[in-house]
C-alpha cells in the first residue's frame, strides 16, 4: 500500500482532491463536507512534503499518465520548484480550512456550504494540477479548473454583499480573456514546434531557432498569464474579487492563485524559452521591468487611500506581485530566487493579513477601516497578528518580508541597477503609510461605546497565529526557504539547457 | 403551453429518438465520431425540450434536482474511479491496460467507461444549468445594487 502511494504520488496529489470534490457535492452536508475537505488538504500537504523531500536534492520525478510516454502523453514532472509551490498551496489550504469553518458558517447560507467546499476542493485541485504538470496544454486545463471554481467561490460572497456578483462576473470576463490569450499562445507555440510537452518545447525551440510565430506565442502567453497574476495594468479584476469574496476565500486565493500564476510565468519564461532568448530578454527588461516598478508604486499609493481593509490588502497584493515580476525581470539566478522566495513569504504574510480582515468581518460585520476604531483593546490577538503581518509587508527585519526584499535588493545590486534597488526600498516606505493607518485606527483610538465586537473564536485565532508565527520563524530561519528557493532557481536554469548568460 | 398542440405532439414524437440517438453517439464513440460530451449534450436536449414545452416542474418530476446533483458528481467519480482502479492494480493512473484482458479489449473498455462518466456529467450539468436558470425567481431589482 505504502509502495503504491509512493509510486503514484504525483497523480494522487491531484486526483485525491479531485475525487473528494464530487463526494462533497453528493452529500452536500456542511459539516461533513468541511471534514472531507480538511482531511484531503492534510493528505495533499503530506504528499507535497514527501514530493519536496524527494526532489530537494535536485532529483526530477516524471509520472506518465495513462502509461503514455511523453512527449505524446501527459507527463507530471516534479522538480524542486514545483514541489516548493505545491507545498505553499497545500499548506495554505490546511491552515485555511480550520479558519473557514466558523467564518463560512456565518457568511454563507447553510444549504450552499456543501457546494462551497466542493468548489474549494476543485480550486485546490486546479492549483495543484497547474503546478505539478509538465504539459503546457494541461496547464491551461487546470488553470481553468481553478479559475472557474474561484469565480464561483467569489460569487458566494453575495450573501454578505451583493456586489460580490459583479466582482465575480468581472473576474470571469477578465480571467477568460486571459485564458484565451494563453491558449492562443499555446496554439502558436504548438504550430511553431509541434509539441506541447514543456521539456520537449524547450528542446524544439533550441533546435528550430527563433521565428516570428515564436515571438507571437511568447507575447500571447505573457499577456494571458499577466491577466491571471494581476500584472499591473491587467489587475482590474483583483481588488473587487478579493474584497467581496467570503473571508476564507480571500485568504486562500490571495495566498495561492496569483502565486501559482507567477510560477507558470517562471516555468514558461525560463523553463521553455530559456534565459538567453533575446526577444524575451528585451521584453522582460523594457516591458516587464517598468510595469513591475509601476505596480510597486501605483498600487501601493492606491492602497494608502482605501477605506476598506480587504480592499487595501488587495491593492497591496498587486504591489507585491510587482516585486515578484521584478525578480523575474532581472533574469539572474538571484532574481529568480528572490521571486521564488517571495512566493512563499508573500503567501504567508498575505494569508495572515486576510485572516485578520476576516476576523474583523466575523466580529464587527465589516472590514471598513473606520469601523476598526479601538479594536486593539477588544480584539488584542487579532490586532497583534495584523501588526506582525503588517511589519512583514513593510519588510522589517526578523519577518519574512525582509528576507524577500533583501534578496531582491541583492539581485538589483548584482546587476548594478542602483535606481531599482532604491525603488524597492522607497516603495516599502509607502507600505509603512498604509499599514500605519490601520495600526493607528486599532490602537490609538478608543472603541465606540456601543460596540458589540468580541475577540475572534479560537478556531480562527489559531490558524491566524500559526501563519503569524511562520512569518517570524521563516524570517529568522531564512536558511530553510532560501535553500529551497535557491535550488529551485538553479534547477530552472539548468533545465533551460541553454548557455547561461 | 396547453394550446400549442403541434409543439406538444411534435416534441413528444421527437424526444424518444433524441434519447436513442444520444445513446448511439455515446456507445459509438470508440469506433467513430461521437463520445461522452456530444452524447451528454444531446441527451440533455431531450430533457430541456420537455422542460421548455411542458414546464420545468413537469421535467423535475421525472428528474428531481437531487438526482441531477448526484449524477453530476457520479460521472466525475466514474471517470476518476476508472483511473483509480488502474492505479490500485499497479498500473499508472488511467492506464487502461489494467482493465479486462488487456490489449485492444482493455483500451475499448477503458475509453467506454471514461466516456460514460463524461456523458453522465455533461448531461446532468446541462440539465442542471437549465433548471437553475428556468426556475429562478429574480429576487433582485435594479435599484438594489
Amino acid at each position: 500500500m505504502i509502495d503504491l502511494i509512493a509510486k503514484n504520488l504525483p497523480a494522487l496529489q491531484v486526483v485525491i482532491p479531485l475525487m473528494a470534490a464530487p463526494v462533497c457535492a453528493i452529500f452536500n452536508r456542511s459539516r461533513l463536507a468541511w471534514l472531507i475537505a480538511f482531511v484531503v488538504a492534510i493528505a495533499s500537504f503530506a504528499m507535497s512534503v514527501a514530493l519536496l523531500g524527494q526532489t530537494l536534492d535536485g532529483g526530477i520525478i516524471s509520472y506518465h499518465l495513462g502509461g503514455w510516454a511523453p512527449p505524446i502523453g501527459i507527463e507530471y514532472r516534479v522538480d524542486v520548484l514545483n514541489a516548493f509551490v505545491l507545498l505553499i498551496v497545500s499548506g495554505i489550504a490546511v491552515v485555511t480550512l480550520p479558519y473557514a469553518a466558523k467564518s463560512v458558517a456565518q457568511e454563507i447560507p447553510r444549504e450552499k456550504q456543501g457546494f462551497f467546499y466542493t468548489a474549494f476542493l476543485l480550486c485546490l485541485t486546479g492549483l495543484l494540477g497547474v503546478t505539478i504538470t509538465g504539459d503546457a496544454f494541461n496547464v491551461f486545463v487546470f488553470l481553468e479548473i481553478s479559475s472557474l471554481s474561484t469565480y464561483a467561490l467569489v460569487a458566494t460572497g453575495a450573501e454578505r454583499n451583493r456586489r460580490a456578483l459583479t466582482a465575480a462576473y468581472n473576474y470571469l470576463i477578465m480571467g477568460t480573456v486571459g485564458a484565451t490569450f494563453f491558449v492562443i499562445g499555446l496554439g502558436l507555440l504548438y504550430m511553431a514546434t509541434g509539441t506541447l510537452n514543456m521539456a520537449d518545447l524547450a528542446h524544439q525551440i533550441t533546435l528550430r531557432g527563433d521565428t516570428r510565430m515564436l515571438h507571437m506565442g511568447f507575447a500571447f502567453v505573457l499577456v494571458g498569464i499577466g491577466l491571471k497574476l494581476a500584472m499591473f495594468p491587467l489587475h482590474l479584476w483583483l481588488p473587487n474579487a478579493y474584497t467581496f469574496a467570503p473571508s476564507a476565500v480571500s485568504v486562500f486565493i490571495s495566498a495561492t492563485s496569483t502565486k501559482v500564476a507567477v510560477y507558470v510565468l517562471l516555468r514558461f519564461m525560463f523553463g521553455i524559452f530559456g534565459f538567453d532568448y533575446a526577444y524575451q530578454q528585451s521584453t522582460l527588461q523594457y516591458v516587464l521591468l517598468p510595469l513591475a516598478l509601476l505596480a510597486m508604486f501605483a498600487a501601493s499609493l492606491v492602497a494608502v487611500f482605501q477605506t476598506d481593509l480587504k480592499r487595501m490588502l488587495a491593492y497591496s497584493s498587486i504591489a507585491q506581485v510587482g516585486y515578484m515580476l521584478l525578480g523575474t525581470a532581472f533574469m539572474t539566478q538571484t532574481g529568480v530566487m528572490a521571486t521564488v522566495i517571495h512566493l512563499f513569504n508573500h503567501a504567508v504574510t498575505k494569508a495572515t493579513l486576510f485572516m485578520v480582515a476576516g476576523a474583523f468581518v466575523y466580529s464587527v460585520g465589516s472590514s471598513k477601516i473606520s469601523e476598526l476604531k479601538g479594536l486593539g483593546r477588544i480584539m488584542p490577538w487579532t490586532s497583534a497578528a495584523f501588526v506582525v503581518g503588517g511589519l512583514s509587508l513593510i519588510g522589517i527585519p526578523l519577518t519574512v518580508g525582509f528576507v524577500s526584499k533583501w534578496y531582491l535588493v541583492q539581485a538589483a545590486l548584482e546587476l548594478g541597477w542602483w535606481p531599482v534597488a532604491a525603488a524597492i526600498v522607497l516603495s516599502s516606505l509607502i507600505a509603512i503609510a498604509y499599514v500605519w493607518r490601520i495600526v493607528e485606527m486599532l490602537y490609538l483610538h478608543s472603541p465606540s461605546p456601543d460596540t458589540k465586537a468580541k475577540e475572534a473564536p479560537l478556531s480562527m485565532l489559531v490558524p491566524m497565529w500559526i501563519l503569524a508565527a511562520a512569518t517570524v520563524y521563516f524570517g529568522t530561519h531564512a536558511a530553510l526557504t532560501s535553500a529551497a528557493a535557491s535550488r529551485a532557481a538553479s534547477t530552472l536554469i539548468s533545465t533551460s539547457n541553454i548557455i547561461w548568460q | 403551453m396547453d394550446h400549442h398542440s403541434i409543439l406538444r405532439v411534435v416534441s413528444k414524437l421527437l424526444i424518444p429518438p433524441i434519447i436513442v440517438y444520444a445513446l448511439y453517439v455515446q456507445w459509438h464513440g470508440d469506433f467513430g465520431p461521437g463520445g461522452g460530451f456530444q452524447a451528454g449534450v444531446i441527451f440533455a436536449v431531450a430533457f430541456i425540450l420537455y422542460g421548455l414545452v411542458f414546464g420545468v416542474e413537469a421535467m423535475t418530476e421525472v428528474l428531481p434536482t437531487s438526482v441531477i446533483r448526484v449524477a453530476m458528481s457520479l460521472g466525475v467519480l466514474i471517470y476518476a474511479g476508472t483511473g483509480f482502479y488502474a492505479l490500485l492494480v499497479g498500473h499508472n493512473f488511467l492506464d487502461y491496460e489494467s482493465i479486462g484482458h488487456g490489449g485492444h479489449h482493455a483500451q475499448e473498455w477503458g475509453i467506454l467507461l471514461v466516456e460514460l462518466g463524461v456523458g453522465i456529467t455533461v448531461a446532468s450539468v446541462m440539465i442542471g444549468i437549465f433548471v437553475a436558470f428556468a426556475s429562478r425567481t429574480p429576487k433582485l431589482k435594479d435599484e438594489d445594487w
